[in-house]
């Protein structure tokens, strides 16, 4: 049928245009995902003389054995965990706050993008000051408000090590995460809000049964890609704290980029990888799974 | 049940935005009022200060006699359908017809019962388990009008709900619409710019035109006995000729025949004269105000031919004549008769009718 005739034929060029940038991606991306793999199955450190050497599952034997990957991985997933939470109930209240139509609602929108703008290691750096132990402003306006005594080592306790990192995240994808939301709010159309109350609902109600199922595509969306970010967080918490005190906030980033970088152990380094990348694929996927579903629903 | 009051309503968004001034009206129980007029006339802004979707600036609406202008919406008992439908996207046909009684905490019993009800008298019974997103136009309005239907509410308000149907469906669901709201005992408001739809639906038609009611009347009183230039000119299709003459005595001349003006009104030098369309005819035995001219235009609306005159003596006046298509007549010095009794007469400054 010509009908086939034209689909095929278009499908034979849609091939052809997307082919380059398919190329490229998986030289960018897969190769190096399956070299770690790949990598994984080696011994290569300072005891093989930096000489790659099959092992097998050595590696990833060894890493259920490790204290420190463990900890690593439980460090990412509080901050991850609480990260999330906060800027998705934060975000959501700015969204609806941006939603309502007040006089200079275009600025305040621009500023409120604007820590998501800036480079993470120059805001990691001024949240390292704000929490200075001595002279961080932070432990200024508590002194002065009379909220604490004496100055908090902020940084260097490792409890408050790990809140200050995630309210320095918090402050900084907090605005992304409210875009994103405010987007989804802007996508509803007044009437349905109008005939609710009408219908008799609250406005609690009404954010309840109209607002919440009606942008949660594009929570899922927001937390999917935070997720990945916080995930894989590595430069504030470098700049920030290091990893420390003690790795109390080391994330399983930091701790792959100690592996590799000042232990020289690239096969362990790499079935690190592997790992971690596997657990963020399959989350990944999984919210995915949920998305389809929920736009499914929508339909 | 409740009468539905209007006092001197009056909305200004700015001082220069004024849609509605100084309203006032009553809609009886089982009566079905509507609002016609041209697009930005303050239509919707009426209706949803009846809702309570927008405070009125000055004046009162009272349903059953109660103020209801310190109550919220949902507290007023009353139903709307919005000309966009309003159904919520992501709720079955079953759970958008629902949504007002469960919000109201009905009993799950009655809520089903009133959902099967207003279902089957719509058709609504196939498509219960489906999305909006899944219904086509016509299908989704009878949603809208399920979920008003169920609420069994105080007064029922309608924003255009026909305006986003094609010509074919629209005159199907008005005479469903029609139908569906005579056996209802509550007070409809409907909104429309189509003076067809007013014309047939209500028992009451309020014309507006620029925040102001022009009228307030019944169809046929709207039709017969238009209060304005304005009003005439809206209503009835084709539209009523209207032609500005300078008064000669007590008469006027339209080209080369003369029209006399009936005897009660004020002398002043000039006059707007009215007529529609369907009331000029062929003359018959006894017609004594006939006007000729040559035709020019032929439209043939399959029942009857609407033609259009350029009147002998004056070339920029022309006249558009409905003519049964089975009549037989000839395009060049063809005669109309003007029925002395279907000429409308308005003045000239103020516009409001003379006879
Ligand atoms: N929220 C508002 N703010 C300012 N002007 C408005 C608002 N809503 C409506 N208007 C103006 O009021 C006038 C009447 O609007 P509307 O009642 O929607 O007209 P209709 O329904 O008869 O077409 C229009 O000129 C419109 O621009
Ligand atoms: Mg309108």
């Amino acid at each position: 049928m010509t009908q086939d005739y034209i689909r095929q034929r278009e499908k034979r060029t849609g091939w052809m245009l997307v082919i380059p940038a398919v190329l490229l991606l998986l030289l960018v991306y897969a190769f190096p995902i399956l070299r770690a793999f790949w990598l994984g199955f080696f011994t290569e450190n300072l005891s093989t003389n930096l000489q790659p050497e099959f092992s097998g599952l050595e590696n990833y034997g060894r890493m259920v054995q490790d204290g420190r990957f463990w900890q690593s991985i439980g460090n990412t997933a509080i901050f991850t965990v609480f990260s999330l939470l906060f800027e998705l109930i934060l975000g959501l209240i700015i969204a609806l706050a941006l939603d309502q139509a007040f006089r200079g609602r275009g600025l305040v929108r621009t500023i409120a993008i604007l820590p998501w703008a800036l480079p993470t290691a120059l805001i990691a750096l001024a949240w390292r000051w704000i929490f200075n132990a001595e002279y961080g402003v932070w432990n200024d306006i508590l002194v002065r408000l009379q909220i604490i005594g004496d100055p908090v080592n902020w940084l260097g306790d490792p409890n408050w090590a790990m809140v200050s990192v995630i309210a320095a995240d918090v402050w900084k994808t907090t605005s992304f995460v409210a875009i994103l939301l405010l987007a989804g709010l802007q996508s509803i159309s007044q009437d349905l809000y109008e005939a609710h109350s009408i219908d008799g609902a609250t406005p609690w109600q009404s954010f309840r049964q109209i607002t919440l199922p009606l942008i949660a595509p594009q929570i899922v969306i927001a937390m999917l890609f935070r997720f990945a970010q916080a995930f894989g967080i590595f430069d504030l918490i470098q700049v920030m704290t290091g990893g420390g005190p003690g790795g109390a906030t080391e994330m399983v980033s930091i701790y792959i980029y100690a592996t590799v970088m000042r232990y020289l152990d690239f096969g362990y380094g790499a079935a690190l990888v592997a790992v971690t990348f596997l657990i963020l694929i399959l989350v990944v996927a999984l919210a995915g799974l949920g998305l389809k579903r929920l736009q499914a629903n929508a339909e | 049940m409740a009468k539905l009051e209007l006092q001197n309503l009056t909305k200004a968004y700015s001082q220069k935005i004024v849609p509605v001034k100084d309203l006032s009206l009553s809609v009886e129980d089982g009566e079905f009022l509507t609002l016609v007029g041209p697009s930005g006339c303050g239509k919707s802004t009426i209706l949803r200060m009846i809702a309570g979707l927008d405070q009125p600036t000055e004046g009162r609406v009272l349903i059953g006699g109660k103020d209801v202008n310190p109550l919220a919406p949902g507290d007023r008992n009353i139903a709307m359908v919005f000309q966009s439908y309003a159904l919520y996207p992501h709720m079955s046909v079953q759970q958008n017809i629902a949504s007002g009684l469960k919000l109201r905490n009905l009993a799950t019993g009655d809520i089903q019962k009133r959902v099967q009800d207003a279902s089957r008298v719509l058709g609504l019974d196939p498509l219960l388990d489906r999305r909006p997103a899944k219904l086509s136009g016509g299908q989704r309005q009878r949603v809208a009008l399920a979920r008003a239907l169920v609420r069994n509410p105080d007064v029922f308000l309608l924003d255009e709900p026909l305006s986003n149907l094609d010509a074919l469906l629209r005159e199907q669901v008005r005479a469903d619409l029609k139908q569906i709201f005579e056996d209802q005992q509550s007070p409809v408001v409907y909104v429309t710019h189509d003076q067809t739809e007013a014309m047939t639906l209500s028992s009451k038609v309020a014309v507006l035109s620029d925040g102001y009611l022009q009228q307030l009347g019944s169809p046929n009183e709207i039709y017969k006995t238009p209060a304005n230039r304005f009003v005439a000119s809206f209503i009835g299709s084709p539209q009523m000729n209207i032609i500005p003459l300078e008064r000669v005595n007590n008469a006027v001349l339209l080209g080369d025949s003369k029209v006399d003006l009936p005897t009660n009104l004020p002398a002043k030098s000039s006059v707007i004269m009215g007529i529609r369309p369907e009331h000029l005819r062929l003359p018959r035995e006894g017609d004594h105000q006939i006007v000729q001219g040559n035709v020019f235009l032929v439209e043939n609306l399959g029942m009857s031919d609407l033609i259009s005159l350029r009147v002998h003596g004056d070339d920029n006046l022309t006249l558009r004549a409905l003519l049964p298509s089975d009549a037989t007549w000839s395009r060049e010095n063809l005669k109309l008769a003007l029925p002395p009794e279907s000429i409308h007469w308005f003045d000239t400054e103020t516009e409001a009718r003379l006879n």
